[in-house]
């Protein structure tokens, strides 16, 4: 009991639950994404201590990093009119209350009576690894095990960069958010070591901690900076080229899985003399398509022909 | 005590409260931010479902579903806050 890293998680566990609170009571809307920012790394460094630091990096890359810069861009979209405070009445709080109270109350329960620590699906992914092809045991679940589950995931993102690209057509242009000339030679300066940052986690997820999506939202945050320093500027021109990107990883993993599947073979079922070559490559077309996909979900608006807007005005 | 059954339970707190957040809250950007917390408290659990008193290695399997999930997550949130903005851009014409 007298462990200092358990007093250590139950302050990081007590930090972190007072800063979900603080998220939803925040008035301010910009301090509330600052404090969610702050939430999700505190969220990742429990996760390190849970020894999950694959999990731990994605969660710092793309569930705090570049939400938080979804979620900031998106209030310099609507920061000029401040919400209409909407009174909810206090007998709806209150059920309200009373009813997570329940549910908070009803999982703790379930949580306590269920065995921790129990043997899981470790011991078959640990016997199986030699046929995987890579000598991660998380990298080889998302890309040989289970690599239906991701091929879905890389869909999803796909469908998502669809619906904003379709959804913002019709929202009024406004002025993107730019930074100073500071920051364009901290951009050149950084640039190129986020580059090899982010293809390092690429390569390194074969054998340890990383992988496409870790690296693939490294190399989205040069998408960002290089957006944001204005140092690239989206051209209609380049639309078929950021399509391509799109679908590149969607198109190369499915394409993997139907050449095994007529080799007599299941899909996904990598030939074992070719498995490290086939998942390397499936990895890098994805962590390309990752990181375009999610610097055009930042940039939100698909680039257009100035007469083709102002038609739509 | 272990380390395990704190964040479990970290979890199961984080998601109560953003699950009454999404219930409660009017604003929509609030409401995504709710939703959002509620998928980290979904993810502890998994995580802490997986996990290993240290000398073991940790389960493999729920990790990279968590790591699916938060992909997943944030192309929802992305449709979400473009639909957001959609709605601003669409209320602040109805206003002029």
């Amino acid at each position: 009991m007298t462990d200092p890293l358990l007093i250590f998680d139950v302050i990081l566990g007590l930090a972190i639950v007072a800063l979900a609170v603080a998220v939803l009571a925040m008035h301010d809307r910009f301090a509330m994404i600052v404090l969610f920012i702050v939430f999700g790394l505190l969220s990742a460094l429990a996760w390190v201590r849970l020894s999950a630091p694959d999990v731990a990096l994605a969660e710092a890359a793309i569930g705090t990093g570049l939400t938080g810069a979804l979620l900031l861009t998106t209030l310099h979209h609507i920061r000029a009119t401040p919400p209409a405070p909407v009174p909810v009445p206090a007998g709806a709080i209150i059920a309200n209350l009373g009813l997570c109270g329940l549910i908070f109350g009803g999982l703790v329960v379930a949580f306590l009576s269920t065995p921790l620590q129990a043997p899981g699906l470790a011991l078959p992914v640990a016997q199986n690894m030699e046929a995987s092809g890579v000598a991660h045991p998380v990298t080889a679940v998302l890309l040989n095990f289970r690599a239906y589950d991701t091929l879905m995931e890389v869909v999803v993102l796909l469908a998502a960069i669809v619906a904003v690209w379709m959804v913002e057509r019709g929202t009024a242009q406004a002025p993107s958010p730019v930074m100073g000339e500071i920051y364009r030679g901290f951009a050149r300066l950084a640039l190129p070591a986020i580059v090899i940052i982010g293809t390092y986690l690429l390569w390194v997820g074969a054998y340890a901690p990383g992988g496409a999506f870790q690296g693939g939202a490294v190399l989205a945050a040069v998408g960002l900076l290089l957006l944001l320093s204005r140092l690239y500027r989206p051209q209609p021109a380049h639309r078929p080229l950021a399509r391509l990107g799109f679908v590149l990883g969607t198109a190369v993993f499915a394409g993997i899985a139907l050449l095994v599947a007529s080799g007599g073979r299941v899909p996904f079922e990598y030939p074992a003399a070719h498995a490290k070559t086939l998942i390397l490559l499936i990895e890098g077309m994805v962590t390309i398509s990752i990181a375009v996909t999610l610097a055009a979900l930042f940039h939100g608006r698909e680039p257009e022909y100035a007469s083709v807007s102002e038609n739509h005005k | 005590m272990n380390s395990g059954l704190i964040f479990g339970l970290t979890g199961i707190a984080v998601f109560a409260i953003g699950l009454f957040g999404a219930l409660v809250m009017v604003e929509p950007l609030r409401r995504v931010l709710a939703l959002k917390l509620c998928s980290v408290g979904a993810g502890f659990l998994l995580v802490v479902g997986a996990w290993q008193a240290p000398p073991d290695m940790p389960d493999p399997v729920p990790h990279a579903l968590v790591i699916t999930g938060i992909v997943v997550m944030i192309s929802a949130t992305a449709v979400a806050l473009a639909l957001i903005r959609r709605l601003h851009s669409l209320e602040r014409a109805s206003d002029e």
